[in-house]
């Protein structure tokens, strides 16, 4: 199949015999065009659908790294801030006794310091084995709370430390709460919990310096947002998109975000607590660079498509014109060829036939000539009469005979030509002298326009009649009484000079035109023997001169003669 | 009688025995020969002051019988005959000094008129 294909492919340059030639090179056009245009844009294509992606995915990674970057710059931010006030905790649960801790004013005055050097403090507590709360310095009254039922007491037993999510506490402000267990070396153990509020979170975030278009949040392993956002919802309401894959690198995927558009969703898990960072920025915002130089490609894909085509185009045109111009020129030369070569078979065929037949012509010819000189010398031949009307009939056949036979003959003898040098004009003028009385008779307008200084020319003389003389011949056919023939001279170029006839007659059909110099060939029915233009072109081509005939039925005919003004190599002598 | 003599040449035996006869009956001296080697003997024999001679001949053709004749008898004239109208043989045929080439069928007063002309009776 692949094999059939291609050549299919190489039949697309092979030329179509049938149809007519304008088709035929039309068609021949359009394949070289597909075929050009196959070859040279599939791997234009090709090559920029490769660069497409590459460049995509290059700068992807490269738009993509600096919010990862950030992404987790923020967490460590994050964790730094919780772990300095987790040990801060941990550190007083550490530095200070049980009972130094249940002293209200000690507890007190530590709070005081904590929130003079860490800030974000809100109350701090101190809570038994038993989950009673022992002290409390802080906004509430909950000294004596019992924790024991709740879930975080028990996790702090277990992990020795504990960050809750966010929740709403005093005054409407989003807190958390942080609590450390400490055992003494006694066995004793009290756990110390502190409520911090989460403004400096916003603080955080708010120093990622986000243009206004992105948006940056915490949210918890449910997907309950821990800050406020900007675009998705307020604290504690519930983040609307299924949460991202864990991952605590910090990861980028694409998604759609609100109003449908399409965002990086960059974040990062925390171990510990439970968080999950997301900053969210639009894709159009990020890839700006990109969809730049997306358009540039484009365009300069664009450029290069066209230019290509219009090239192809343009080559295609060039080089179908040339392969039509050496074929219309082979062809011509291989027509030329054809018809010298008939001519000149022909010629020998009736120099041979004409021969033959004068020889028994001339036999012919003395028998019934005696014949005749018999019976005029005997003076009392019977039948005087009716013999010699009978010896004359056959003397005049053979004399038609020998007009046929010296015909043929001469069409034959035009192959040999003797140089001279001579004036055109004079031999036109020369020419003309044999149908004045016809054109005065007839009425013709004889226009001459024969040019002054045209140079002599080296030709034969005789022969150059026998061509004008035919032409005119044929244009003073071709008019009707009172018609136009008009004779031109010029000198075409430094080597040629050349002759026109011109009628303004009845003219001829494009299937005339392809015959007129084919021997036998005549629109004269009666009259014409068709050798008169064969011979002319004989006469022509053998003195390297050319014809041009330019015909319209109806408009007349014009006959150019073009001669060299020397005759070329292998010519005359 | 003529004190002149013409021979003709011609490997057609019924075409040139026939003219020879027309000849005679307008009394013109002619003898004739159907063969190229036969001519030159008999010009050998007698003076001849006219030839007229075909110039396609089997044996020795007319063109070389001219030369021979122009060689040995240069007051000779000589009248080509030719059936196959070519002119070269015509041209080919001055340049060797013919008086004139006349081509077949003849008319048997052109003939006359040539031949008289030759031996400048005309």
């Amino acid at each position: 199949m692949a094999v059939n294909k291609w050549f299919k492919m190489a039949n697309l340059l092979h030329m179509p015999e049938e149809g007519d030639a304008h088709d035929r090179y039309n068609i021949l056009r359009r394949n070289m065009i597909i075929l050009m245009i196959l070859v040279t844009l599939i791997p234009l294509l090709l090559m920029a659908f490769v660069n497409y992606h590459q460049y995509r995915t290059a700068l992807r990674d490269e738009i993509v790294n600096p919010l990862r970057v950030l992404v987790n710059k923020t967490k460590h931010s994050f964790e730094l801030f919780l772990a300095e006030r987790l040990s801060a905790v941990s550190f007083i649960a550490s530095a200070y006794s049980f009972q130094e801790l249940a002293d209200e004013n000690t507890l007190n005055r530590i709070f005081q310091v904590m929130k003079r050097e860490f800030g974000g403090f809100v109350d701090l507590g101190l809570i038994d084995s038993n989950g009673i709360q022992v002290s409390y310095v802080g906004p509430y009254d909950l000294k004596g709370k019992d924790y024991a039922e709740q879930s975080w007491f028990h996790e702090v037993q277990v992990r020795g430390s504990y960050i809750s999510d966010v929740f709403m506490g005093y005054r409407k402000f989003p807190h958390i709460v942080m609590a450390v267990q400490h055992r003494t070396e006694t066995g004793q153990i009290w756990i110390l919990r502190a409520t911090v509020d989460t403004e400096k979170f916003d603080d955080l975030i708010a120093s990622m310096g986000l243009d206004p278009e992105s948006d940056a949040f915490l949210l918890n392993r449910s997907g309950v947002f821990q800050t406020p956002s900007k675009f998705y919802g307020g604290v504690l309401e519930q983040f609307p998109l299924p949460l991202p894959p864990i991952s605590y690198e910090a990861n980028v995927i694409e998604a759609k975000g609100p109003k449908g558009r399409d965002v990086f969703f960059s974040y990062a898990y925390f171990v510990h607590p439970a968080y999950i960072l997301v900053v969210v920025k639009p894709k159009a915002e990020v890839l700006k660079t990109w969809y730049t130089l997306k358009s540039e490609l484009a365009i300069l894909l664009a450029v290069s498509i066209v230019v290509i085509i219009l090239v192809v185009y343009k080559i295609a045109g060039v080089l179908v014109r040339r392969i039509r111009e050496s074929d219309e020129k082979r062809e011509a030369a291989f027509r030329e060829m054809q018809q010298t070569h008939k001519l000149s078979s022909i010629g020998r065929l009736a120099a041979g036939v004409a021969h033959e037949i004068n020889n028994p012509m001339a036999i012919v010819n003395e028998k019934a000539g005696l014949m005749k000189d018999l019976i005029e010398y005997k003076a009392d031949f019977p039948d005087k009469e009716k013999f010699l009307s009978l010896v004359n009939a056959i003397l005049q056949s053979v004399q038609r005979c020998r007009s046929i036979t010296h015909r043929l003959l001469g069409f034959a003898r035009r192959m040999e030509i003797q140089i001279e040098v001579l004036d055109l004009n004079e031999i036109l003028q020369e020419t003309l002298t044999f149908l004045e009385k016809e054109a005065l008779y007839r009425n013709l307008d004889l226009r001459l326009n024969l040019a002054e200084d045209l140079p002599r020319i080296a030709s034969d003389r005789g022969q150059l009649q026998q061509v004008f003389l035919n032409f005119l011949n044929n244009a003073f056919a071709a008019v009707e009484d009172g018609g136009l023939v008009a004779i031109t001279t010029w000198e075409k170029d430094l080597d040629t000079v050349a002759v026109s006839i011109r009628d303004n007659g009845t003219g001829m059909s494009e299937e005339t035109l392809k015959h007129i110099f084919e021997p036998f060939f005549t629109t004269k029915k009666d009259k014409g023997t068709g050798l008169g233009l064969p011979i002319t072109y004989g006469i022509i081509k053998k003195l390297g001169g050319d014809i041009e005939v330019q015909s319209k039925e109806g408009q007349g005919t014009t006959m150019t003669v073009y001669l060299p003004k020397k005759p070329k190599e292998g010519y005359g002598g | 009688m003529q004190d002149w003599n013409v021979l003709l040449v011609d490997d057609e035996e019924e075409f040139v025995t026939t003219l020879a006869e027309r000849l005679r009956l307008r009394g013109i001296p002619v003898r004739v020969t159907t063969d190229g080697e036969e001519a030159l003997r008999m010009m050998e024999a007698e003076p001849f002051q006219v030839v007229v001679l075909d110039v396609l001949m089997p044996g020795l053709g007319g063109l070389e019988v001219l030369k021979r004749i122009k060689a040995d008898y240069s007051d000779v004239k000589v009248i080509l005959l030719t059936g196959q109208g070519s002119t070269w043989d015509g041209i080919q045929g001055m340049r060797m000094g013919v008086f004139d080439y006349l081509m077949k069928p003849l008319n048997i007063d052109d003939l006359i008129d040539k031949i008289r002309e030759a031996v400048g009776e005309n």
